[in-house]
């Protein structure tokens, strides 16, 4: 006999791979031993401004986010003005979709300190919260920025996460409350009457958003979203609890809730004031509640990363941005909650039906009426989001 | 996976076993063939696969901020079961109904389009496979619109009152089983086609000679003949539709969320690396049990 050849079979094949992919698995995890810490400090991680010698400018916002021509879709007016005014070239894209999935994108170079190829990145405050509590944001320069010192509206000008806006400047603003169809239900005023009427059982939905979502339940307990315990949060999130196990409330969306609200899928919901508005422009049933007992006051924010090289040049654009006249502009076409004072009278002069709407240019009564989520440390976020996962089913 | 659609039917290996070593280079030559395979497999599969794993026994104390260190907290798995367990169950039950669903439906689709469409064969298998062009997540929103609560399957419905009227179809596990069906039916139906397309008639022909009822006919000859389509069918289908999440996310609600969307908020949401690692490997391993497990019982030496 000569010597034994076995021929490679399926099996042993698998056999053979499963058994030193195992091999393998032991060894490769006794070599990589955990990650490192994602935290940095300005210290730490500096960043070189470019700004003085390369006259560009990476600007990563959300779609629909920016006013574009009527004719011409590749235009956008205001865009092109601060080009043209200031000889910046502005790289613009569309590509932040979701707080969560964007964060992953840059989350791998911002923890080990190098650059994301951005200088402006549009997100919401928790996500803010969370990158200046990690140290991946440069400070701003507040005396480059004279417009934004003038004309943030002052409801936020403190907020809980970045007091005096020293990393996040608001882009737009919005309002988290109550919505229904007036078509499928009757109005609605309370929080409580969305989560017991039995008349809407299975047809609410609440926002996925943990701090839109819990703020309005907060505060219909007579609690302060801006500074609770966390006995006042288990309250309403038992509060919500006993909703969805009673089936009253349907599903958690994000933005998906639009479409179901509009076709009577769904009768009422939490949602956010420029979805709502968007809809109303098409079926003047569908209506945006403010509770009584108070909304949720939300903006996305421009954030200059650590490692963007035009700190300068991303600083001259965001002030740009704070003039009334320009701000009026953008905000006729992205119906948000203007952050920028005098705006108002800007857009008397574009659609004067625009400036007298209180979503978009909300009166004081309203604003009073409006709180922004308590900054949450990483050990509170975590606990609290897994809580509220859990009610929420995920 | 898709080698194991055109596994043979008939006697799978070459009768003779290939002659013994001549030198060492024929020797070494299926394994440097299998070299570039063997690269991308370890380098996209082994290699996330290990860090997974590591991940999965990471201190669950750590956090993004402070970083993770290996303490080998083999702890992370029973904590991780006991908060989902429930989505756990959901997913094999749900991905199981569809799976029973799809083969009622699939086995007589495939059968049609291989043994009696005739020239209309084409045209069908394009039909199955049409729909997968589009995107996953546009199939699954075409699926709220037919089964929206004003729609015409829910008005139907309710007018031959099999819904009562405030019945409903989307936002209930009924919703998210038929997503489930659908989308992953064309995985089933296309390996049955596969080797139902080769069944050879005059073993049908000799059946009805020697009296054999159609019945038994198709339990005697079709079937035995079809089961590597069947299990490798079953199994494109049952894997991916466990571990979905789409079909939950959209048509359900979170009493309808299965262990994909406990994953997807685990890494995404809540940032517990740890737990989201360690449910991806109790998923991957009660998959694993049970598709070893199936295929003991089905005794299939040709397809694994």
């Amino acid at each position: 006999m000569r010597s034994a050849f076995r021929p490679l079979t399926r099996r042993g094949l698998l056999t053979g791979t499963l058994g030193s992919a195992a091999l393998l698995a032991a060894g490769g995890s006794l070599a990589g031993c955990g990650t490192p810490a994602a935290q940095q400090t300005e210290e730490g991680c500096v960043s070189e401004d470019l700004s003085g010698t390369e006259k560009t400018l990476a600007f990563s916002n959300w779609p629909q986010y920016m006013d574009v021509d009527e004719d011409d879709e590749s235009k956008r007016p205001s865009l092109d003005e601060f080009v043209s005014r200031t000889g910046i070239k502005v790289a613009y894209s569309e590509d932040v979709n979701d707080n969560n999935e964007f964060f992953g994108k840059v989350q791998n170079q911002l923890a080990a300190c190098q650059s994301t190829g951005r200088d402006i990145m549009v997100l919401t405050d928790w996500m803010a919260a969370r990158m200046i509590r990690l140290g991946w944001l440069q400070m701003l320069d507040g005396t480059k920025m004279p417009n934004v010192a003038a004309n943030i509206l002052p409801s936020l000008r403190n907020r809980p996460f970045d007091v005096d806006n020293q990393y996040a400047v608001p882009w737009q603003s919005g309002l988290a409350g109550l919505a229904y169809n007036g078509r499928v239900t009757g109005e609605i005023r309370t929080v409580d009457e969305l989560l017991t009427r039995p008349d809407l059982k299975g047809k609410v939905t609440a926002l996925s958003e943990m701090r839109d979502t819990m703020g309005l339940l907060l505060m219909s307990n007579g609690h302060n979203p801006a500074d609770f315990t966390a006995n006042q949060f288990d309250d309403a999130l038992n509060k919500l609890k006993r909703a969805v196990n009673s089936g009253q409330i349907r599903r958690f969306t994000g933005n998906d809730y639009a479409p179901d609200l509009a076709k009577g899928d769904i009768a009422a919901c939490v949602g956010w004031s420029g979805d709502i508005i968007q809809l109303g422009f098409e079926d003047e049933q569908i209506k945006f509640v403010v509770p009584d007992s108070g909304v949720m006051l939300w903006s996305d924010n421009m954030l200059v990363p650590n490692q963007a090289s035009h700190k300068t040049n991303a600083e001259e654009l965001i002030n740009y941005y704070y003039e009334p006249a320009v701000a009026a502009q953008l905000a006729a076409y992205v119906n948000y909650i203007c952050p920028v004072q005098g705006a108002q009278a800007e857009m008397e002069k574009i659609d004067p039906e625009l400036a007298a709407n209180p979503l978009i240019f909300p009166d004081e009564a309203m604003l009073s009426r409006s709180r922004v989520f308590m900054a949450l440390d990483e050990t509170q976020e975590r606990e609290y989001e897994a809580k509220f996962q859990q009610v929420i089913g995920a | 996976m898709s080698a194991l659609a055109h596994a043979p039917t008939g006697s799978g290996q070459p009768a003779s076993p290939p002659p013994a070593a001549r030198s060492g280079r024929h020797r070494l030559l299926p394994y440097l063939l299998l070299l570039p395979g063997a690269a991308w497999l370890f380098l996209f599969f082994v290699v996330p696969l290990v860090q997974l794993a590591a991940a999965s026994l990471y201190d669950p104390s750590g956090s993004l901020s402070t970083g993770y260190t290996l303490t080998w907290a083999v702890g992370n798995y029973p904590t991780a079961l006991q908060a989902y367990w429930p989505q756990f169950g959901r997913s094999f039950l749900f991905a199981g109904i569809a799976l029973v669903l799809a083969l009622l439906m699939g086995y007589p689709l495939a059968y049609a389009i291989a043994q009696k469409a005739g020239r209309w064969k084409n045209l069908l298998l394009v039909c199955v496979i049409a729909p997968m062009f589009t995107s996953f997540l546009v199939r699954t929103l075409a699926w709220k619109t037919i089964l929206s609560d004003n729609g015409w399957l829910v008005g139907l419905l309710r007018d031959v009152h099999l819904l009562g009227p405030d019945g409903r179809l989307l936002a209930t596990p009924i919703a998210v089983v038929l997503g489930l069906t659908y989308n992953f039916l064309p995985f089933l139906v296309l390996p049955l086609y596969a080797s139902l397309e080769r069944l050879d008639h005059r073993l049908l022909e000799a059946a009805s000679d020697l009296y054999a009822s159609p019945l038994r006919t198709f339990r005697r000859v079709t079937l035995p003949l079809s089961m590597p389509g069947l299990i490798a069918g079953t199994l494109l289908f049952f894997i991916p539709a466990t571990g979905d999440y789409i079909n939950a996310e959209l048509l359900g609600t979170p009493n309808e969320y299965m262990i994909g969307n406990v994953i997807d908020s685990a890494f995404l949401v809540r940032l517990d690396y740890p737990q989201g690692a360690a449910l991806s490997f109790l998923l991957m391993s009660a998959i694993l049990a049970v598709v070893f497990g199936y295929l003991r019982r089905a005794g299939t030496e040709e397809v694994l």
